[in-house]
């Protein structure tokens, strides 16, 4: 695989209003053609660094550059940039091909050939034939369409999308969030998501920048920052994490000795301890579908240990136990697949609970 | 050089500086036009006034005339009393109104109510006074009305050219200033709070008086105030309606101003009226601050 | 049902509200000279002499002068501080507004006097244009108020999404915010026209020797003879403001609708 040009790339960029520092030195890079997400909680600065790439911000300090440009200087009207706005902000006053066609009024196209433009817009988002409906008569669903098919007509550089599923309901969410992968792959931009919806940036997402209070905690692929979060905020920030406290016996060759609460001696590889535990003491943590509860006749492929049930949650396809391992006082979350024919444990039952020191992560 | 000419186009830039250059044509108007004006009698105030021009020395005559003569204090008296008298009856006649629009009516009907009660706001003042003499006059149609019934032998006198009607057609020219203010608050109250209320176990009369009521307070004295400080101004209705012994401040300036020629006695009076408006509302939102304050603690 | 005591008050309301306004085309198609009951018979000879009474024609062009102009003057400035105050914030914007909106509540006599005292003593003549500079000053809170209703509406994200498809500051202007802030500003000028059509006391003051429409109703008043007449004339004044009120309103509910707005209430 050759590795991608870059498109964007953020140089120490800072940002202050008044006396507030929005984004505290952001360096990172976008590459051409990657589906992209900034995450976070609400006011990490997500929303301020991706009006930055469109020009709606100023920055204070560094550089924002757009395939190799700096963009100091370059208002939001001239940037190869487009935006699909949180509210959509469809104009209320035009038919939905004149929103979809509105970019190309400087174009000087002939009237056939703008609405053919605009008819292919709209097939691309699924909307054929919706051309001279009134905008303000659409659905959540068709005018989140209608706003990518009117920044997509440009074929911006860089598509910019903020918070674009936040305003739709779970059904209509889960089925644009296909949608627009699909439309990515389609038209090979590189797309670039704020979101605070952690599940929405694993399943979209190339790359995903977690951010806290302004600055990028982590810049990884999906898979590594559930893996591999490098800090217990952002471990605890994308799905859920049980942490156990544990202590570090011996460190030698790329191998790391631990003495952890409820699993007792384990040894890790170097980069299972990746990142720092927020000052709470140096913790083991694993993800809750890592454990196992053995059933009769079931044995460890690796390690077991004991535990007791203190609460059953039911989710149809999936049960969710809070358990206490043998030699500990807090409960942890583990998550079962319901296997036909095989029973949900009840509140109280003593069970085996099988783990592997390989699914492990060390902060510390 | 290079340095002022970056920060003023950094300083372009901001929202301030962009706020502050989109008010400033309505901005100037207001300041040459109107605070400059009111600065302007304000200084008038504290001169003299002589025979054929004003003459700049600086001095208190005007308002110790304004305040100790018996003429202007009976009438500053007088309208501060009618301005509180219609203020009340105006706000206590527009609360039920207020009330009814914002909870009987249904929604798509209430922008239809609420048009029905500023048109006469809007239509001809003048002819409406004007009118309103008619109604209350010797020969009107209230006298003519209550003769014709027998309720009365003869014409009621009491009720043109004095104080009352004065309060009367005051009341009704700014029916509709009182009743916007409380209807707007009574809108945002949410619903739910009073099957709250009552679901806490209070009677509808209790959660009224406990929820709907404070909560409908800004727009109370909103109202207040805005039937308040214009009607002591008025100049109209105690003209037309309000015969001697119905004369208000308005038309003790317009006296001084137009047929007297004194303008400093004319702006010493305007100003004293003005002061004694301020205080007086000042007073009232202070009252009523302590008693919204003392209901929570 | 419990919303009954508060209807039929409400219609009493309305009733004393509107006394006046039922009594006026009574007086106006009356057959007498004297303004009191009983009614004489139809008569609508006042309408005819209204017609032919050429210092009431004058006035009517003054004031129709005047209200055109102050509504364009009131609702340019109205549309400056209603974009402001919705769209910016900025040092000394409280107390900005507050002088601008304060003759909403000042008594038009403080604004008459105070403006009189500063045209004479800058030697300026009185004339229809002093009428229309206190006019412009009593109109614009008003169109701001129902300006604001319309800016407010406007989501910031629009003017940004223009300027994202490539659109200048003045083209998102006259593409989108003109447009959608249209049905306001009619309905703000035609408020401003009405209120301007029905002053008395500024023009009182600063018309000099050129009466405006309220001015000549109320000189008339003096005279019991003259005064059918006025009855005559305010009936079509009441009948315009009518019907430019409900225009004022519709375009400022079509506008709220049009972008996507909630209704919250009338004019003020």
């Amino acid at each position: 695989m050759t590795e991608k040009p870059t498109m964007i790339a953020f140089q120490d960029v800072h940002k202050y209003y008044s006396d507030y520092h929005a984004l505290r030195g952001i360096t990172a890079t976008i590459k051409a053609g990657e589906f992209f997400s900034l995450l976070g909680p609400s006011g990490c600065g997500k929303t301020t660094l991706l009006r930055t790439i469109a020009g709606f911000e100023g920055i204070s300090a560094g550089a924002v550059m757009i395939d190799g440009k700096n963009m100091a200087g370059v208002p939001a009207n001239q940037r190869p940039t487009n935006m699909v706005f949180q509210s959509y902000a469809i104009f209320p006053h035009l038919t939905v091909g004149e929103n979809v066609g509105f970019g190309l009024r400087r174009a000087g196209l002939a009237k056939a050939e703008l609405a053919a433009k605009v008819d292919e817009a709209l097939a691309m988002v699924g909307l054929k034939g919706y051309g001279a409906r009134a905008a303000h008569a659409l659905s959540g669903g068709q005018r989140q369409r209608v706003a990518l098919a009117r920044a997509l007509i440009l074929k911006p550089k860089v598509l910019l999308l903020d918070e674009p599923l936040s305003a739709l309901d779970k059904k209509m969410r889960e089925q644009m969030q296909v949608e627009l992968i699909r439309l990515q792959r389609q038209v090979g931009i590189t797309f670039i998501l704020v979101t605070h919806d952690q599940e929405e940036a694993l399943v979209m997402s190339d790359r995903i920048a977690v951010m806290f209070e302004g600055e990028i905690a982590q810049l990884a692929d999906p898979e590594t920052l559930y893996r591999r979060p490098n800090s217990r905020r952002v471990a605890e920030f994308i799905g859920t994490m049980n942490f156990l406290p544990a202590q570090v016996i011996s460190e030698a060759g790329g191998k790391i000795e631990v003495e952890a609460k409820g699993f007792g001696r384990a040894t890790l590889d170097a980069e299972q301890a990746p990142g720092a535990s927020s000052g709470e003491g140096p913790a083991v943590g694993f993800r809750p579908e890592t454990l196992t509860i053995l059933f009769e006749g079931q044995t460890a492929t690796d390690r077991e240990t004991t535990a007791t049930i203190e609460e059953v949650v039911y989710f149809g396809d999936m049960t969710y136990y809070d358990v206490r391992l043998e030699g500990t006082d807090k409960a942890v979350r583990i998550s079962m697949r319901n296997v036909f024919g095989r029973p949900v444990l009840d509140i109280g039952a003593r069970t085996r609970v099988a783990w592997s020191p390989g699914a492990l992560v060390l902060f510390r | 050089m290079m340095g002022t000419k970056s920060r003023w186009a950094r300083l372009r830039r901001t929202e301030a500086a962009n706020g502050l250059l989109m008010i400033s044509p309505t901005a100037l108007y207001a300041i040459l036009m109107l605070a400059a004006p009111l600065g302007a009698i304000f200084l008038y105030s504290f001169l003299t006034d002589g025979y054929l021009e004003i003459i700049r020395d600086f001095t208190f005559a005007n308002y110790i005339e304004a305040w100790t003569n018996e003429l202007y204090r009976t009438v500053m008296v007088r309208s501060l009393g009618v301005s509180m008298v219609v203020t009340a009856v105006t706000v206590l006649l527009a609360f039920p109104i207020a009330y009814f629009v914002s909870f009987h009516v249904s929604p798509s009907r209430k922008s239809l109510w609420l048009f029905l009660i500023t048109i006469p706001f809007w239509t001809s003042y003048l002819i409406r006074v004007f009118l309103w003499k008619v109604i209350l006059g010797y020969n009107g149609v209230v006298n003519s009305g209550l003769l014709g019934i027998g309720l009365i032998d003869e014409p009621l006198t009491f009720i043109l050219y004095n104080v009352n009607s004065v309060v009367i057609t005051l009341a009704h020219a700014y029916a509709p200033f009182a009743i916007l203010p409380i209807f707007v608050s009574l809108e945002k109250i949410d619903r739910s709070l009073l099957e709250a209320g009552q679901d806490l176990g209070e009677s509808r009369f209790m959660t009224f008086l406990r929820v709907t009521l404070p909560l409908a307070m800004p727009g109370v004295i909103a109202s207040v105030l805005i039937v308040f400080i214009p009607t002591i101004g008025d100049y109209v209705t105690p003209q037309l309606v309000g015969g001697p012994e119905g004369r208000m401040v308005a038309n003790l300036i317009q006296l001084q101003y137009l047929k007297l020629d004194n303008y400093p006695l004319g702006s010493a009076i305007a100003v004293s009226a003005m002061a004694i408006v301020t205080v007086v509302s000042l007073i009232f939102v202070g009252l009523n601050r302590r008693y919204l304050k003392g209901r929570k603690a | 049902m419990k919303g009954g005591w508060f209807k039929v008050y409400a219609i009493g309301y309305l009733l004393f509200l509107y006394a006046p306004i039922i009594l006026l085309p009574m007086f106006a198609f009356n057959d007498a000279t004297i303004i009191a009951f009983p009614l004489q018979g139809f008569s609508t000879r006042w309408f005819s002499a209204m017609l032919e009474e050429p210092a009431l024609r004058i006035a009517l062009k003054n004031s129709l002068f005047i209200a055109v102009t102050t509504s364009v003057l009131a609702t340019a400035l109205g549309v400056f501080a209603a974009r402001a105050s919705t769209r910016y914030r900025f040092p000394m914007k409280a107390g900005l507004m507050g002088l601008i909106m304060l003759p909403l509540v000042l008594p038009e006599i403080i604004v008459a006097v105070s403006l009189l005292v500063v045209l004479l003593g800058l030697g300026v003549n009185l004339s229809l244009w002093t009428v229309i500079l206190g006019h412009v000053l009593i109109c614009t809170p008003f169109t701001i108020a129902i300006l604001s209703s319309a800016f407010q509406a406007l989501d910031q994200s629009l003017e940004e999404a223009a300027y994202d498809l490539g659109e200048t500051a003045a083209s998102t202007f006259r593409l989108i915010i003109l447009p959608l802030v249209m049905p306001g500003i009619i309905s703000s000028l035609l408020i401003s026209f009405t209120i301007s059509l029905d002053e008395f006391i500024i023009a009182f003051f600063l018309a000099g020797t050129e009466p405006t429409l309220p001015v000549y109703i109320f000189s008339q008043f003096r005279f019991p003879l003259a005064v059918p007449v006025i009855m005559a004339l305010g009936t079509v004044l009441v009948c315009l403001s009518i019907v430019l009120l409900a225009i004022a309103e519709y375009f400022r509910r079509r506008g709220i609708a049009k972008s996507g707005g909630k209704d919250t209430g009338g004019f003020l």
